[in-house]
């Protein structure tokens, strides 16, 4: 078990040790999605859906069948992860189709998202238990959110700046990212 | 059948069509554990291994995978190599293991093996798909040692663990921080996208040497 | 597939939505046959098992290696911070004693434990004690070396950080700071900036720079003390016959 109290679990994974912005997880929709705020933040809540949903399995997983065969851990991972999306996907056409249809390519990107194996690869080294990783994927869902969502804003508004040629496009997301990284950076000496 | 010959599938995964620089895959491991060279490399090894092992299996047994499950068999076998490539890196290197951490299992996740995997093992024959693979993998660790060399030697002044610099040198420590890791990849970007602007500026000057040339 | 430049996400959608809708015709796979689940599930389930099976060969061969050099690893640590012990013994908290056994099918990773060290006549000396806790940027473990009947510190080691490189990496790169800890200082130690300090027997001076990952260490030293020292007051149990103690310094 680890000793880190849940407020300190939680304001790590959202703003010091923001899961974008820090540990490079869930890049993908953060560069490629992130260019109008109403997306960004039906990204980032599809994510924290699909991130509690995993902690929950990881958690199930560790606890009660990885203990006798923990080299399986990447493998029992990756198939619940892209099962737990697929079963999203399918209950969310099923039971909403204007929200499958807002939602539409993201959510089997969601699959390939380094942040979702990602965050069940760190609960399991750091040896959370069952609220710790509740409060671990909730945080680190909205830090993603987060981040999306200010990348989203800043870009809306760059739209309208004059950009070098050259910057267009991913660099300059990049660099923005750098900003934003090091902008939080501040955050770190308050735990 | 795919219309290239060999050499060109070798050669195109190394920088015309390099996977991190130009088509934008694998970005979460390329700005991860780029802060040190010796951190880029073990990257690159585990990624070439696990790439490699997944394009030769997978092309081997192309016929007998159904269309339906494919990407979850591809899945499956890369997600195995990545155990493998974890626990013989564990054992043989520990020190390496621990810097990477949780990046190597995220291997799975790398867009870039999946995408190879799909585009290319699935329906060429193994020699090609070996050589498809090898050129990606060294595009993927010409991509990664740039990178980790950039911010380490900025960062803390030595390549590979050796200082270069004398002790007055003040290490820009923030690239060996996350910020730097988007910094230098979109920095490298800028200058790529420079390049090929000034390449686009020139070309069409030479064309028309040419034809006043043969006129 | 084409090669173009959009962000790889459109890639893989197009990829998944291929598979999930059944259009695929426009794939230049062999004419769509009616595949049955059958041989759908079939292959995934030959295709796991194979895996599973190679998974456990590598295994078998890498796991001594690991394990042997994780105890190794930890065994340099407790012989590091407690200097001139011959041997120790590692002690589970077991209902609020100190005990060499588990409980009968228990889980050793659920059980904190100490690691008493021992001279040559098999009387404690000192005690090992490890924990993590939250630094600057990720959380720092150190294990440290504590004499119960002093109440002083007989060495630290910093086991695991991710503080900055440069600035809270000092906390095991500055010799200056790491020796403070081989000195004996008394507990609970007081983090001081560099001179100010009054020369009180329980002071560490903290590293200019990376003052927040020192008090790190700092406390967790302090708090694992809290949490041990009423154990540890209790008595340490004596040595067991020789037979039964676990490891020996080589």
């Amino acid at each position: 078990m680890n000793d880190q109290t849940l407020f300190s679990i939680f304001f790590s994974a959202l703003v010091v040790n923001n899961f974008t912005l820090a540990l490079f997880l869930g890049l993908c929709p953060f560069m490629g999605v992130s260019a109008r705020v109403e997306t960004a933040l039906r990204m980032g809540f599809a994510n924290i859906f699909v991130l509690v949903l995993t902690s929950l399995a990881a958690w199930f997983l560790n606890t009660y069948i990885l203990e006798t065969a923990p080299y399986l851990r990447i493998i029992s991972f990756i198939i619940v992860i892209a099962s737990l999306v697929q079963i999203v996907e399918t209950a969310i056409k099923k039971l909403s189709p204007a929200l499958f249809r807002q939602l539409g390519i993201f959510l089997p990107l969601i699959t390939t998202n380094c942040a979702i194996l990602g965050l069940a690869i760190f609960q399991t080294n750091r040896g959370y238990g069952f609220l710790q990783g509740l409060t671990f994927a909730i945080g680190a869902g909205l830090g993603l959110t987060l981040a999306l969502v200010l990348m989203a804003s800043i870009r809306e508004s760059v739209e309208f700046s004059d950009v070098p040629g050259i910057a267009k496009g991913t660099g300059l997301v990049l660099i923005i990212a750098g900003t934003l990284s090091m902008a939080f950076m501040g955050f770190a000496g308050l735990l | 059948m795919r219309t290239t010959t060999a050499q060109q599938d070798f050669i195109r995964g190394i920088w015309k069509e390099n996977p991190v620089l130009i088509q934008m895959l694998g970005l979460c491991p390329a700005l991860a554990v780029t802060n040190s060279v010796a951190n880029a490399l073990a990257m690159s090894g585990a990624t070439f291994f696990v790439m490699s092992c997944s394009s030769v299996l997978i092309s081997t047994c192309k016929r007998f995978i159904p269309h339906e499950v494919r990407i979850s068999a591809y899945i499956l076998v890369i997600a195995t190599f990545v155990t493998l490539a974890d626990m013989l890196l564990q054992a043989y290197a520990p020190a390496q293991h621990k810097e990477l951490g949780a990046f190597i299992a995220l291997i799975v996740v790398n867009c870039m093996i999946l995408g190879r995997q799909e585009s290319f093992s699935s329906k060429n024959t193994v020699f090609r798909s070996l050589l498809d693979a090898f050129g990606t993998g060294i595009g993927f660790t010409i991509a990664l040692v740039m990178m980790g060399g950039f911010r380490e030697i900025l960062g803390t002044g030595s390549f590979l663990g050796f200082p270069l610099f004398g002790p007055n040198f003040e290490p820009w420590v923030i690239m060996v921080l996350p910020a730097g890791g988007f910094l230098t990849l979109g920095f490298i970007l800028l200058a790529l996208g420079a390049f090929e602007q000034h390449k686009k500026d020139k070309a069409p000057r030479k064309q028309v040497q040419t034809v006043e040339a043969s006129s | 597939m084409s090669q173009d430049n959009n962000s790889n996400g459109n890639r893989i959608d197009v990829d998944i939505q291929v598979e999930n809708s059944d259009t695929a015709a426009a794939q230049d796979a062999p004419a769509p046959e009616e595949v049955s689940t059958f041989r759908l599930v079939a292959t995934l389930a030959v295709a796991g098992v194979l895996a599973g099976l190679l998974i456990v060969l590598v295994n078998l061969h890498t796991k001594p290696i690991i394990d042997k050099y994780k105890a190794e690893q930890l065994q340099l640590a407790v012989y590091e911070v407690l200097p001139g012990v011959e041997r120790y013994d590692t002690y589970y908290l077991v209902n609020d004693t100190l005990s060499l056994a588990l409980p009968a099918g228990a889980k050793e990773s659920e059980f904190k434990r100490v690691y008493v060290g021992r001279n040559s006549e098999g009387q404690a000396t000192g005690v090992a004690i490890s924990r993590g806790e939250s630094g600057f940027q990720d959380v720092i473990m150190v294990i440290f070396g504590y004499d119960p009947i002093g109440g002083t510190l007989s060495g630290m080691k910093i086991l695991d950080s991710k503080e900055t490189p440069g600035l809270g990496d000092k906390i095991f790169k500055d010799m200056n700071f790491v020796d403070q800890f081989f000195k004996g200082p008394e507990t609970p130690l007081l983090g001081v900036k560099t001179g100010a300090g009054k020369g009180q027997p329980n002071e560490i001076d903290m590293i200019t720079g990376a003052t927040i990952s020192s008090k790190a260490v700092i406390g967790i030293i302090n708090h694992a003390l809290e949490e041990w020292k009423p154990i540890l007051d209790k008595g340490i149990p004596e040595a067991p016959a020789v037979a039964e103690s676990a490891e020996v310094a080589q």
